[in-house]
């Protein structure tokens, strides 16, 4: 068994056996890092694998929430056709913005993304009447499922636990597969793989609509998680967040971006205890992972064990 | 009739706004390759600092000057410290801009609260103008002044000195730039400079007419986003064609379908994307 399999297992069977040692407090906390992983592996689909860097990704994790939010607090609480819902309406959104998204290249299409998730954080802050405004929409119960109360921690942990293993899972066959292969062709060079008689376009599309229905996910696990949403599930400050956590550590790998999510919430946790200027430290670490380590933490690890090998 | 009036006029003067920061940001990434994230936070940074030199000294003229001489220099600072350091990888720049838009955003709020605080203006123009039945405050007459000023000296110095063709060379081919002798480096810390000017005055101006707040340096650079992707970047007239009609889109939408106010402004932008992605005067 190979050195990362080992590892892979390992944690695996921590975080099966986690609510066995960790006090709700710490059980919440890993709840929520969890989901924020599987939001930073699905941009990185985009960002690490496919070169497409969006700053708007909060655009589909956002609506996912709305949308069980606005359906369970209005219409019914059955969780199958909320989380279909929720599934849905990302992936809807992800539809129409990458049609408009991908015409742009470089630079316009840091600009697009950013814009079009600032359009959904617009209707969401200014929309009083449906989406309540600033104040946002609170007392979301947790579901039951098949029969099941979700409520408690634990429950809950593992509900989450199987919905971003299971999203894992799907992730780790899709960027194994010539799909991915593609994807990754298309990030090194989009003349070479539209030489080879690949379609980039469609290949791009279709990597922006996985991402978007992941993060989907992410964010129907994430209302759940609060009981609530607002605009800053919408907020460029998210957006932020989730692309500093997959920089941190490592774009275009699955590992780096959930490295990245743990690290980038444990310091949050920890630090905001201490001050409260936290959004200086995101723009600090910013800086500096952006300067001295732009292959992230992953990046970093590996560039010593390969220094190790040499000098052995 | 006096509304549509009142209402160009109010998004003519904000078009100017918009174009003051759109030709900084557009002119940064013509020349340098940097998507600019913190120009709205240079353009928040002038309005502030504007009001605290307000505050001491009661001149505009003094709060205009410090403050734009504050956020010059800042902006000469993180040229040279740190985006030096990383020149031709843009993600990463941008990036990098990023952070510091978080911070300087934090930072506003700690030193100047959350409040939102409006600049008091200029003692000459204090006054309404009264022509007819429509009345209309003198300093948006003020803004809309400056503003074309600037773009004409803006346009005359790209078009009409040494350092304007210097720009030029910079943003047809940086590398011949350096081959017959333009100093790049210095160069690119004059045009950050320039684009960190522009959104001073931006700011100062701005924060007399819309007010100060948190906030406020991630809107107008969304706008001014907007006002690039239909202007087209690299482009002074796409800035000024598109900061004109972006400022009375907005404008009119506010006034007429306020919940839809960001929609009726991205719309337009949409449809521009979906014909010409480079703008109506970008080049490729």
């Amino acid at each position: 068994m190979s050195p990362a399999r080992l590892i892979g297992l390992l944690a695996g069977l921590l975080l099966l056996a986690a609510p066995a040692f960790l006090s709700s407090y710490y059980l919440g906390l890993l709840t929520k890092m969890l989901i924020f992983a599987l939001f930073a592996m699905s941009l990185d689909l985009l960002l690490g694998y496919t070169g497409l860097p969006s700053l708007g990704h909060v655009a589909y994790f956002g609506v996912g929430s709305y949308t069980v939010a606005l359906l369970s607090l209005r219409v019914v609480k059955t969780f199958w056709i909320n989380a279909l819902a929720g599934l849905a309406a990302p992936t809807l959104v992800a539809l129409a913005f990458n049609l408009l998204t991908l015409r742009a290249r470089g630079t316009y299409f840091l600009m697009i993304t950013l814009a079009l998730a600032q359009v959904l954080w617009g209707i969401a802050f200014g929309w009083r009447s449906f989406t309540g405004g600033d104040d946002g929409l609170p007392g979301i119960s947790r579901p039951t499922v098949g029969g099941w109360s979700i409520a408690g921690e634990v429950p809950f942990y593992y509900v989450t636990l199987v919905g971003v293993a299971l999203s894992l899972w799907c992730l780790s066959i899709i960027v194994r597969s010539p799909l991915g292969k593609a994807l990754v062709g298309i990030r090194e060079s989009e003349t070479r793989m539209r030489v080879l008689g690949y379609n980039v376009w469609a290949y791009q599309y279709v990597a922006s609509i996985l991402a978007g229905f992941f993060a989907g996910v992410a964010g129907i696990l994430f209302v759940y998680y609060n009981g609530y949403v607002g605009p800053a599930y919408l907020s460029v400050v998210m957006s932020g967040q989730v692309l500093l956590m997959v920089i941190l550590g490592g774009a275009g790998t699955l590992v780096g971006p959930a490295l990245g999510a743990g690290i980038i919430l444990l310091l949050e946790n920890f630090l905001s205890a201490y001050t409260e200027r936290w959004l200086t430290i995101l723009g600090i670490i910013y800086v500096v992972v952006t300067l001295f380590a732009p292959r992230g933490v992953l990046g970093v690890l590996r560039g010593r064990l390969r220094a190790g090998r040499a000098a052995a | 009739m006096t509304f549509w009036i009142i209402q160009a006029l109010n998004g003519i003067s904000f078009g100017m706004l918009l174009f003051l920061l759109a030709a900084g940001l557009s002119l940064i990434f013509g020349v340098m390759k940097v998507l600019n994230l913190a120009h709205g936070s240079l353009y928040l940074l002038g309005g502030y600092l504007g009001l605290t030199v307000l505050r001491f000294t009661n001149s505009f003229l003094l709060a205009l000057a410090a403050a734009v001489l504050g956020v010059t220099l800042l902006a000469v600072v993180m040229e040279r410290t740190v985006l030096r350091r990383i020149y031709g990888e843009e993600l990463r720049q941008a990036l990098l801009t990023f952070g510091f838009l978080f911070i300087i955003a934090d930072q506003a709020l700690w030193i100047w609260g959350g409040n939102p605080q409006t600049l008091p203006k200029p003692q000459a123009f204090t006054r309404s103008l009264q022509m007819g039945t429509i009345v209309f405050p003198s300093y948006r007459f003020l803004v809309i002044a400056v503003g074309i000023v600037m773009g004409v000296a803006l346009w005359w110095l790209q078009e009409r000195t040494r350092l304007g063709a210097m720009i030029r060379a910079g943003v047809d081919d940086e590398e011949m730039a350096r081959g017959i002798g333009v100093n790049t480096p210095r160069l690119f810390t004059g045009v950050f400079a320039l684009g960190a000017f522009l959104a001073a005055v931006g700011g100062v101006m701005g924060g007399a007419l819309l007010g100060v707040y948190p906030g406020a340096d991630f809107e107008v650079l969304l706008l001014a986003f907007v006002v690039i992707i239909i202007g087209g970047l690299g482009s002074l007239k796409g800035a000024f064609v598109g900061g004109l009609v972006v400022g009375l889109i907005d404008n009119f939408g506010k006034a007429l379908f306020p919940e839809l106010a960001l929609f009726t402004v991205f719309a337009p932008m949409a449809a521009i994307l979906a014909v010409r992605p480079t703008g109506l005067f970008g080049r490729a």
